[in-house]
């Protein structure tokens, strides 16, 4: 396969790509002059969308449509927010952007400013990023410093700041709704949708929530066009991705490919293959929250449709590998603690489901599971599924419901001999 | 309103919590950040400085109390000057961090959730921490140490404890 030009990560291990001069001596700022000096607000939006620029962030929704919504014609202030609160476990590529690369993200949240005539954006960053934090406030001033930021930017009466956000550590605040509630200074809980945040988000404006990845694309599109961006990857997955490559792989790491690679070119061309050479088990290819692939379906490609067909999700494309060794439903529960705790507590088949789905899958590791329990768990699933306010209820649901349904036989093993499965083992560290 | 100092946070933190004040399109927005201040200059959230915070503010001191109650962040006990943090969740636990938080209980001699009794370290297990290609890892203070070892965490941890015995 030929060699694929980066598109996010070009300039990744530049020698202090994080500096305004070395990031606009690499074309770093050309495309928020050119799109705030020759082109309209409108137009910035229509090349967005023929590019097919999808959310980065796992829903995969078309990034201009969703500025398209809008309303037009009211008076009250219009708010971007960058969703910067990466936190699906198996996803680590905004923090890498974030840190290297702050200004292409900052670029990126100008050119969306300009485009929704956004006076203040926010980007509201999961506590935890501490360096990343400071590399955005830093790279914010400095581009401050040049006028990029500010007031009347370009002399073009276009006033634009930036607001870096730290949340407080809560999974749920990834949520674009929690997080604008969390914004406003309250607890994360999630609103009821609709009304969409483009009609009544923070504050009551409308507000467009875009992920890190999907603004750093934008300085690239500007530049090198909508048709260029759509002839990368799949005709309705177009660009590239940044896959995140964690758990039993050789290499982990973040890889940029285009959209549509091959899951098996992905584990074992870039990936370095599976660990200590075991057997792989299983994949979850989109960040914990979608359902496991099996060994056998890794000839998947990695693009939103493919990974639909194939009855799971691209997610946040957080691809964690399992082999042999690890226990399945050592796996399942360990998710589902995930959930447990990072729940809100405000709708009950949240509240109430990812914790019975705790209890139960940790008495079957432990050895006190009963066959009943199999059905039990997914009968949770079904009452948690689509019953919430939010998608954390139907995040928590796939990690339980998929790997009772494909590795059913290793449960069953697990309840009749109250064990793990020969050959799983407890996971070291060297 | 003028501000007369109850003697909770320090200058910096008032002048921080001042700028932040007005930051916002709405005052009540800088909440979160409020509470990283408190954090930051007390490791933890100490009750009166969160109060004259409230005050410094203009805002419901329960507001402040209800929203560092919700998020992790914000321990309401003081921790340990090396407040060590430990992910827990699926990729990093492929990765031994089960192990990892062993090695730390029998290294330091306490539980989870516990501190050491010179008050020099503190663990707990975390979910995700954003860190999944470069595990185990575990946060201590704002720092992340990533891709650990057996040998790296013992440096790590003399390291550190080198370092307080010397100021």
């Amino acid at each position: 396969m030929a060699e694929f030009e980066k598109i996010l990560f070009k300039y990744i291990d530049y020698p202090e790509q994080d500096r305004i001069s070395t990031y606009m001596k690499n074309g770093g700022y050309a495309a928020f002059s050119k799109a705030v000096t020759t082109m309209t607000p409108e137009e910035v939006t229509d090349v967005v969308i023929k590019s097919g620029l999808r959310g980065r962030g796992g829903a995969g929704f078309p990034a201009g449509r969703k500025w398209s919504f809008l309303p037009k014609g009211i008076d009250k202030p219009v708010y971007l927010t960058v969703n910067a609160d990466e936190s699906e476990p198996g996803t680590f590529k905004d923090r890498e952007l974030m840190e290297k690369d702050p200004h292409m993200v900052i670029e990126g949240t100008l050119i969306a400013a300009y485009a929704i005539k956004c006076k203040i954006a926010f980007i509201y960053i999961r506590g935890e990023f501490t360096f990343a934090a400071r590399q955005l406030i830093r790279a914010i001033e400095e581009a401050r410093a040049k006028g990029f930021v500010g007031k009347n930017i370009f002399g073009k009466g276009i006033d634009i700041d930036i607001i870096v956000h730290r949340g407080g550590g809560a999974y749920i605040c990834g949520e674009e709704t929690a997080l604008l509630t969390s914004l406003e200074g309250g607890m994360g809980y999630p609103r009821v949708k609709p009304p969409f945040p483009a009609v009544a988000g923070l504050y009551g404006c409308p507000t467009i929530i875009n992920n890190v990845e999907t603004l750093a694309n934008l300085s690239h599109i500007i530049n090198r066009g909508a048709e260029w961006f759509a002839s990368i990857g799949t005709p309705k997955s177009t660009g590239s991705k940044i896959f995140c490559l964690s758990g039993h792989i050789n290499k982990p790491g973040n890889y940029e490919l285009p959209m549509g690679v091959p899951l098996r070119e992905l584990l074992y061309d870039h990936g370095g293959g599976i660990r200590d050479g075991h057997n792989l088990k299983a994949v979850i290819p989109g960040g914990s929250s979608v359902p496991v692939l099996t060994a056998d379906k890794i000839d998947v490609h990695m693009d939103f449709e493919s990974l639909a067909e194939a009855g799971s999700m691209l997610g946040s494309a957080g691809v964690i590998v399992i082999d042999e060794t690890m226990c399945i439903v050592r796996a399942a529960l360990n998710l589902a603690q995930f959930y447990q705790h990072e729940s809100c507590g405000q709708c009950t088949p949240c509240r109430q489901g990812t914790y019975w789905m705790l209890v139960i899958l940790n008495r079957i590791e432990h050895g006190e599971g009963r066959m009943e329990d199999l059905d039990t768990l997914l009968d949770i699933c079904d009452n948690i599924e689509g019953n919430t306010i939010c998608p954390l209820g139907d995040a928590a649901v796939p990690s339980v419901r998929s790997t009772i349904r494909q590795f059913r036989d290793e449960y069953e093993y697990h309840i009749t001999n109250k064990a793990c499965l020969p050959g799983t083992i407890a996971q070291g560290f060297e | 309103m003028e501000y007369t100092a109850k003697g909770h946070l320090s200058k910096d933190s008032i002048s921080e919590i001042l700028r932040l004040k007005t930051a916002y399109p709405h005052r009540k927005s800088a909440i979160l950040m409020v509470l990283h201040v408190v954090f930051d200059q007390y490791g933890y959230m100490d009750r009166e400085a969160l109060a004259e915070a409230a005050d410094l503010m203009e805002l419901p001191l329960v507001d402040f109390e209800q929203a560092s109650s919700f998020y992790t962040l914000f321990p309401n006990q003081p921790v340990g000057k090396y407040h060590i943090q430990v992910c827990r969740t699926l990729s990093c636990h492929l990765r031994g961090a089960q192990q990892l938080v062993d090695m730390l209980r029998e290294f330091l001699g306490i539980g989870v959730g516990e501190v050491t009794p010179d008050g020099l370290f503190s663990l707990v297990e975390v979910e995700c921490l954003g860190s999944c290609g470069t595990a185990p890892m575990m946060q201590i203070n704002d720092a992340y140490y990533e891709n650990l070892t057996r040998s790296s965490v013992i440096s790590i941890l003399d390291e550190l404890r080198a370092k307080a015995q010397n100021g």
